[in-house]
């Protein structure tokens, strides 16, 4: 072989190592992109060319690379595959014609460096074009210039097709994240709605259900519960008296104390909670569960099912806290609400009996970070009205109780 | 700026105000590629009118390389200065005259000799082979 034609072999084949090492190790697309068309002109010895992505969709060639045609890279060229172009194989797939192909580019991007142009087709799909202005030394292009060219742009074709895939997938995940993101927010609007239709039949407790939301996430927060989790809770207290829709309205509105009859009746509210929301699928754990279980008591003395202690699911005891808190802490028909030293008393007192004592501890904590500024905003603070936790002895009636409840000191266990 | 001045140049010969001298390095690829166009647009910029590219030591020009060179001889065109390449070993010689860079630029054996050249350039007659 005689040396010219040795070094020019050298040099081809060395190329084709240069670009599969730009393909492998650069991770930006269009760097990539442009580090394959240099290879390219090198190879060859060009100083005008480009590279072009198909877009199918919108039917267009945008340029990724381009070299020797100014600063900025040539504008998208709109370009439809024609109907010559294709033809079905004997196995029936259909496949791109090369050189038809190549006729119709041509005509497409007249004003632009066309001495090659080399259509990168990848499993039958056009996804770009390599376009070559003249080689430095003026001579024409030769079998084997096409040949090298037909080469490299298999692998740049290749690029280009991952890179397609690749943001395909991207999209796809998108879209599935904005639907997830449309779903959760109808389901968070769904039950919204559910809640201010029950707080709507029980004409006493306005805004009842959303407080018992806010209390339950802020108590769940507290006890360092993921966001997911509170976010569950939050819709548990938010629809933790749903069953009330099929009990009586007037049992509900009773501005007197209701009788034996009417109070079992009200007390289906937990059970036909349940049955309501069992067949939705929901996106959180446990949530008719903590419908069905928001009047248990640690002691075994609750409805519907007399569960006990640890038989009660963590969510539920929060919810159950905080329905009896907001309970105590709004006026009712026939009581106005209790003040604050009340609270804390009843909270004494049926710790271990009505509540679980780490609930709480956890919910006096919240309180006790609101009153002394820890944390912003303060929620509580606000959902109790102005002046309800002024007094000064609000801390140290807390903390009191925070150390008694760790102590395990609770009435419960002393009287066994 | 006016054409080279041979007398005053040859004083200073190729840092003078007409003539840049840019060293290749031993490896031409796209890392020193870009460095290479990066020093040679900064030169024309700053309003030399020829470049010297001295491939001294350089043991290998790699394809992203050659397509580094042919942009910086499209922009020294478009600038209307003229480029010069010294110390080019064979190997290397043969490469950029069977890739046609020989034909677009001047090769000279040394900065010395690139000065003759770049002097025969200042005349009036169009340099052969451009
Ligand atoms: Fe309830």
């Amino acid at each position: 072989m005689p040396d010219s034609r040795m070094t020019k072999v050298l040099h081809a084949f060395a190329a084709l190592a240069d670009l599969g090492e730009e393909i492998a190790e650069t991770s930006d697309f269009e760097e990539m992109v442009s580090s394959a068309l240099h290879v390219v002109l090198g190879a060859l010895g060009i100083r005008r060319g480009a590279v072009a992505e198909y877009d199918a969709r919108l039917s267009l060639f945008r340029f990724v690379a381009s070299r020797g045609l100014g600063e900025a890279h040539p504008p998208d060229v709109a370009f439809t595959c024609d109907e010559a172009a294709t033809h079905r194989s004997g196995d029936g797939q259909l496949r791109l014609d090369a050189s038809a192909l190549e006729k119709e580019i041509r005509a497409a991007l007249p004003d632009l460096p066309a001495e090659s142009v080399m259509p990168l087709v990848v499993r039958g799909e056009l996804v770009g074009v390599i376009l070559l202005g003249a080689k430095a030394s003026d001579e024409a292009f030769n079998a084997e210039d096409h040949e090298l060219v037909r080469t490299l742009g298999r692998h740049i074709g290749v690029g280009l097709h991952n890179h397609r895939l690749l943001r395909e997938l991207e999209h796809r995940a998108e879209e599935n994240r904005r639907l997830y993101d449309d779903l959760r927010a109808i389901y968070q609007d769904t039950v919204r709605a559910f809640a201010a239709a029950i707080d709507c039949k029980d004409k006493y407790t306005q805004g009842h259900s959303e407080r018992v939301g806010k209390y339950s996430e802020i108590i769940a927060r507290e006890l360092g519960w993921g966001d997911q989790e509170v976010e569950g809770i939050a819709v548990a207290g938010y629809l933790h008296d749903i069953g009330k829709l099929v009990v009586d309205r007037d049992i509900i509105n009773a501005p007197y104390k209701i009788d034996a009859k009417q109070s079992s009746e009200l007390n289906r509210h937990p059970a036909a909670g349940y049955e309501i929301l069992r067949p939705i699928n929901h996106p959180y754990a446990d949530i008719p569960l903590m419908a069905r279980y928001h009047h248990e008591r640690i002691d075994g003395r609750g409805y519907p099912d007399g569960l006990k202690g640890d038989q009660i699911p963590l969510g539920a005891k929060i919810v159950t806290l905080a329905d009896s808190f907001d309970a105590m802490t709004t006026d009712r028909p026939y009581k106005r609400r209790r003040a604050f030293a009340e609270v804390i008393e009843d909270f004494r007192f049926n710790s271990g009996k009505q509540f679980a004592p780490e609930v709480v501890i956890a919910l006096c904590r919240a309180i006790l970070k609101e009153v002394n500024g820890q944390v912003r905003p303060r929620q509580i603070v606000k959902l109790l009205g102005k002046g309800y936790l002024e007094s000064e002895r609000v801390p140290a009636m807390l903390e009191e109780l925070i150390v008694e409840l760790e102590a395990g000191d609770t009435l419960a266990a002393r009287h066994g | 700026m006016t054409q080279p001045n041979h007398a005053h140049t040859a004083l200073n010969p190729l840092s003078d105000g007409e003539v840049a001298v840019v060293f290749a390095g031993d490896y031409v690829n796209k890392l020193s590629g870009q460095r290479i166009e990066r020093e040679c647009r900064l030169k024309l910029e700053s309003g030399y009118r020829a470049l010297v590219i001295n491939f001294k030591g350089t043991e290998l020009v790699n394809s992203i390389g050659v397509s580094i060179l042919l942009g910086v001889i499209d922009i020294a065109e478009q600038k209307e200065a003229r480029v010069v390449f010294t110390n080019v070993n064979r190997h290397t010689v043969e490469l950029f005259e069977l890739l046609g860079l020989t034909r677009h630029v001047a090769m000279a054996e040394s900065d010395d000799a690139a000065l003759a050249t770049l002097s025969e350039f200042a005349a009036p007659s169009p340099p052969q082979g451009h």
